[in-house]
């Protein structure tokens, strides 16, 4: 900028008196567009590529091929599927299978995160160090090989179904898997479930009532404890009401396996054994730091004003350690979500490997690889969404 | 309360035996409550359980080297499917015989990396050393100087795949992820989409899928006749993977910069690249060092993956040893003994990463 | 400054450059780079794996040495490329390999919609079921309810989904990527059957802690003829390729092997000469060397020699002949003139 203060007026500064070079408004908009341009150039050519090497290997495009009959049985399924469904049949099939070990996956997850977070803070030492010991194994072994490791124990230790052991009535535990009775399918059940929701509601109603009337007058009620006895005595009555049916579906050995009852196969287990024992590791480490990250003080201060110890952990402890653990721990959960494509190595069918034998059937991979990035998105999306709502919620009921 | 000649025999009065040396400990650390009695007890009924038959099995009852049919009448552990295979688990298909060169390459990288851990160390020479370093590695491996038979990139496997895989990984990932942590705090809307965009979706995706898209997909990209080694496609997906993630714990380095380092800079007349190159960046990417040195441990942990694509990293190549028939049987001991290789070389990363977030934290 | 980044540059673009390759016809191409690129399968004991000193080894791993001494005179060149069952036909079709030779099995739909060229088979195979004896099934029709352990992704899987619903039997399957690691979870109990080519079952049950715990069943499911490939668009490289493959099969059936080639370079019989390329023509046809037979013949050996050597009856896989036999002994492998 080599000019003569003495002429500098306001005109000289205004941004026509600038080279358009210079402007950086101008020049900004110039490195967007050529940025736009270079991407659009780039994804142009791959595309124009992609086409022709498409046609001249003759490989279909589309999603055509969903329609069409899979041919291939898949081991566990949430709804009903036979090879005789189509291949959008086969790939529900995976997504709800990648839907289930992720869900119980992650509510174990945070279950076993806690307890080992809180026992790494222990004045126990050998609890304290054996938490410390599980932590650090768990983060430093690839979760990959942690999956073979945890389905060779499945198969390799347990008996097969002629020897299968029966601790409890009902029972089974082979190398086939977990087989247990449930009570067989009754009218009664979807009363049940309602009277589970409503229970569920009116807890909801009580406890804004009783927040309103703590707001008030002081006195407390224990919402909490309502609801619960509330959920479990509704959905009682409605079974009594039914004429309280026992009948159960036992499973029972026939030729080669068991029918009847639910089955747990080794491989889902291994899955989520293997997904829940390295996550909780790090899920350990981000209770202990949220813990830890509340101050003594605030402790302090809680019993100070006469709080229960109860009143302590729920009023003051917990919301300010969920503020640090809340971010770290989206991100975990997420993680497992993820690694749970790892089935692919131990045979769940999850949503990638039976995208993976689609592929290998039909030969479209560009499709096929469309398809798992689109489902992890949107499961990543979802999840993301709900957390920074979460987030919102607990910074305002901080502030 | 007391006489006034009884402080001199208060030296003598030792604390209870049950407060202090072992007993006193054990009372303080396991038995201090009763609960914390019980707990200790049922662990250590478990522990009784699990740990002395585990014992005679790795220990005792095991052979350590030994042809395939000796394992074949003990109870304890074959731990000689390590040593018979060695060759092909750690360097796979480098040729017999050149084995001392990726040896020598590994045991060079382990010098380096203790020399680097010294932060008095960090000065412009130590990245000279990286660099020549890197090209007398890269000799080792290649050959084809001084006498040594050329090997081919294809035939680089095993534990040197692996750590190429991570290593390049983070060192390719790093620029490409500043890059993209300064385009998402950027305010022209359309990089900052484009950033964003492309953040989000690496990050919402599991690493398989870049995989499977750089084995199956990414030579449709390509146009007729070219193509891209497997090996450099996948090393690929791993950077672009790996980009996102250091991208977002530098933008954790940026955020954490005071506004007034910005403000400083301005008024000192600097344009914005200027800003970022002495100003920012430095203190920026000092911070996050630590996470850095997180997001090398999860690539080299993930680097495992690349097995599901039948590339020859450590994983892979005990894998093929498991399906000779003499040694199928012994997957256990195999991967047991992969578990400690990964565990050693994980645990010394974490552990420095902690030590140095130390350091580098009283520093500031 | 400016002089290290530089040097930086060269050395990533220099990187980058060793990983891409351009091809031009399939022939000319290979001849130029002086070696032929083939993908095996890596995992399959005796048809391509890996020794532990990292050496190749296996029926389709010797079928593409032949292929390098058909064309370069000398066997050892050629690389291998260890493929997944989904890689392998992408990795044929971009050009990332001159030629497949991973058991895969020929099917219409892979010879048109693939754009893939199969030339001479070179293990006949077909599907079939292993089964633990005490189990007492004696017939594959009696799997009614069975957990049945099968390879993801291949057509093994979809004939045993056709098998079962044909006959109307229940089944359930469980299924792993890796041939060792399916191995393993067969005989820890966790299915009844497995399923698999005959060939790999007769290697498998080979393995097993105590092989006359298990039986394979008589019923065959399906055919598996398993064959090299390359793609469409180069002829003469497919000519090549093919009577590679049969050039073993006819020296089987002349007698020569590679211990009496160079005595039988003296033969008097035309038939013999004109195989070797004493009397020359059929390597100018083929565009190649006349000594094409002859090398082939004596670096690798015939069809019997490698068929012996990986999975015959004195290896760990203890395979019969049968179907693979040659067409004078009951079996299919039937070579046309070499003139």
């Amino acid at each position: 900028m080599k000019k003569d203060p003495s002429i500098a007026t306001d005109t000289e500064l205004l941004p026509s008196a600038v080279p358009a070079w210079r402007d950086p408004a101008k020049r900004a908009i110039v490195f967007q567009v050529a940025a736009l341009l270079l991407v659009a150039a780039v994804s142009y050519y791959l595309y124009s590529n992609t086409q022709s090497n498409l046609e001249r290997q003759s490989i279909a495009t589309g999603f055509g091929f969903l329609d069409m009959e899979a041919g291939f049985e898949i081991g566990e399924s949430v709804v009903e599927y036979s090879a005789a469904d189509s291949y959008a049949d086969a790939l529900l099939v995976g997504a709800l299978n990648t839907i289930k070990v992720s869900f119980i996956g992650v509510i174990l997850t945070i279950i076993l995160g806690t307890v080992v977070g809180v026992a790494r803070l222990s004045s126990n030492w050998l609890i304290s160090k054996l938490a410390a010991g599980y932590i650090e194994v768990m983060q430093n072994i690839p979760v990959l090989l942690q999956l073979f490791f945890w389905y060779a124990i499945f198969y390799e230790s347990f008996p097969s179904p002629r020897q299968a052991l029966n601790p409890f009535e009902g029972v089974f535990l082979c190398n086939r898997g977990l087989i247990f009775g449930v009570p067989e399918s009754h009218a009664v059940h979807g009363t049940m479930a309602w009277a589970f929701v409503a229970a569920l509601a009116i807890g909801w109603l009580l406890n804004r009532w009783g927040r309103r009337r703590q707001a008030e007058t002081g006195q407390i009620f224990p919402a909490v404890r309502v609801t619960l006895a509330l959920g479990i005595v509704l959905p009682l009555l409605a079974w009594v009401f039914a004429g309280s049916p026992t009948a159960m579906d036992i499973p029972e050995l026939r030729g080669f396996n068991f029918t009847g009852g639910v089955t747990v196969s080794p491989e889902f287990s291994a899955l989520l054994l293997g997904l829940v024992f390295y996550t909780a590791a790090f899920v350990a480490e981000i209770v202990r730091a949220g813990i830890q990250s509340v101050s003594r003080g605030q402790v302090e201060a809680a019993m100070a004003v006469g709080l229960r110890p109860g009143q302590v952990l729920h009023l003051v402890i917990l919301p300010q350690a969920l503020r640090v653990i809340i971010p770290p721990l989206t991100s975990q959960m997420l993680n497992l979500t993820k690694n749970s494509s790892l089935a692919i190595a131990i045979g769940y069918a999850d949503f990638v490997a039976v995208t993976n034998t689609t592929i290998n059937q039909t030969g479209q991979a560009i499709e096929g690889v469309a398809l798992i990035m689109l489902i992890y998105l949107s499961f990543s999306l979802s999840t993301s969404l709900f957390m920074n709502w979460y987030n919102k919620k607990m910074a305002l009921v901080e502030r | 309360m007391s006489a006034p000649n009884t402080p001199p025999s208060r030296e003598y009065l030792k604390p209870p035996v049950t407060e202090v040396g072992v007993l006193g400990w054990l009372r303080t650390n396991l038995f201090n409550t009763w609960y914390n009695s019980l707990l200790t007890v049922s662990v250590m009924l478990i522990l009784l359980q699990v740990v002395p038959p585990f014992f005679s099995w790795a220990f005792i009852d095991s052979v350590w080297n030994t042809p395939s049919e000796a394992c074949r009448d003990i109870d304890g552990a074959c731990w000689s499917v390590i040593p018979q295979n060695i060759s092909f688990i750690l360097f796979g298909f480098f040729p017999d015989g050149e084995q001392w060169r990726p040896g020598s390459a590994m045991l060079l990288l382990l010098g380096l990396v203790f020399y680097s851990k010294n932060s008095k160390h960090w000065k412009k020479s130590l990245g000279v050393y990286w660099l020549i370093g890197l090209v007398v590695m890269g000799t080792l491996m290649y050959g084809g100087v001084f006498g040594m038979q050329v090997v081919e990139t294809a035939q680089w496997s095993g534990l040197p795949l692996t750590f190429m895989l991570s290593f390049f990984g983070m060192v390719a990932a790093y620029p490409l992820g500043v890059v993209l942590a300064l385009g998402r705090q950027s305010r022209m809307p359309a990089i900052k989409t484009l950033c964003v965009v492309y953040i989000e979706m690496i990050r919402g995706v599991p690493l398989i899928s870049l995989l499977f898209m750089s084995s199956i997909m990414f030579p449709l990209f390509l146009p007729e006749g070219v193509t891209i080694d497997k090996v450099l496609r996948a090393q690929v997906a791993i950077i672009l993977f790996t980009a996102a993630y250091i991208a977002e714990v530098v933008r954790g380095g940026l955020q954490a910069m005071p506004r007034g380092q910005f403000e400083a800079a301005d008024s000192l007349g600097l344009n914005y690249n200027q800003t970022m190159r002495l100003i920012i960046l430095p203190q920026a990417l000092k911070i996050v060092i630590p996470p850095s040195l997180g997001i090398l441990l999860s690539a080299f942990k993930d680097t495992s993956l690349v097995v599901i694509i039948a590339l020859y990293d450590v994983l892979k190549t005990t894998k093929v040893t498991l399906s000779n028939p003499k040694w199928t049987a012994y997957s256990t001991e195999a991967y047991i003994f992969l578990a400690v290789l990964y565990f050693i070389c994980c645990y010394a990363m974490s552990s420095y990463s902690r030590k140095l977030e130390k350091t580098l934290h009283t520093g500031r | 400054m400016r002089l290290s980044r530089l040097t930086v540059l060269v050395i990533i673009l220099s990187l980058l450059a060793a990983g891409v390759a351009f091809a031009g016809k399939d022939l000319d191409a290979v001849k130029k780079k002086g070696f032929i690129q083939a993908g095996v399968n890596g995992g399959v004991f005796g048809f391509g794996m890996p020794d532990s000193k990292g050496v190749w080894k296996g029926l389709d791993v010797d079928t593409a040495r032949a292929f390098a001494a058909a064309i370069f005179g000398d066997a050892s060149k050629v690389k291998f490329t260890p493929l997944t069952a989904q890689q392998r036909f992408t990795a044929l079709q971009s050009g990332e390999i001159d030629v497949l030779t991973r058991n895969a099995t020929r099917t219409l739909s892979r010879e048109t919609q693939l754009g893939l060229n199969f030339v001479t088979v070179n293990y006949y195979d077909g599907q079939g079921f292993m089964i633990a004896k005490k189990l007492g099934v004696k017939s594959a029709k009696d799997l009614d309810g069975a957990t049945v352990c099968v390879l993801p992704g291949t057509t093994t899987e979809q004939n045993a989904a056709d098998y079962f619903r044909s006959n109307n039997m229940k089944w359930n399957p469980v299924v792993i990527e890796s041939t060792s690691e399916l191995a393993k979870t067969f005989f820890a109990g966790r299915c009844d059957v497995l399923t698999s080519d005959a060939s790999q079952l007769a290697g498998t049950r080979a393995v097993a802690p105590n092989p006359n715990d298990y039986a394979i069943m008589p019923e065959i499911i399906s055919k598996e003829p398993l064959a090299p490939a390359v793609r469409h668009g180069d002829d003469q490289f497919r000519d090549i390729v093919d009577f590679a493959v049969l050039a073993m099969i006819n020296a089987e059936e002349m007698g020569i092997t590679s211990k009496n080639v160079d005595a039988k370079l003296k033969s008097k019989d035309p038939m013999v000469q004109r195989f070797l390329g004493v009397i020359e023509g059929n390597g100018k046809s083929l565009g190649l060397d006349e000594k094409w037979a002859y090398n082939i013949i004596k670096q690798v050996g015939n069809y019997g020699e490698i068929f012996e050597r990986n999975v015959g009856v004195n290896t760990t896989l203890g395979i019969e002949r049968g179907l693979n036999a040659l067409w004078t002994n009951g079996g299919l492998m039937y070579s046309p003139p070499f003139k």
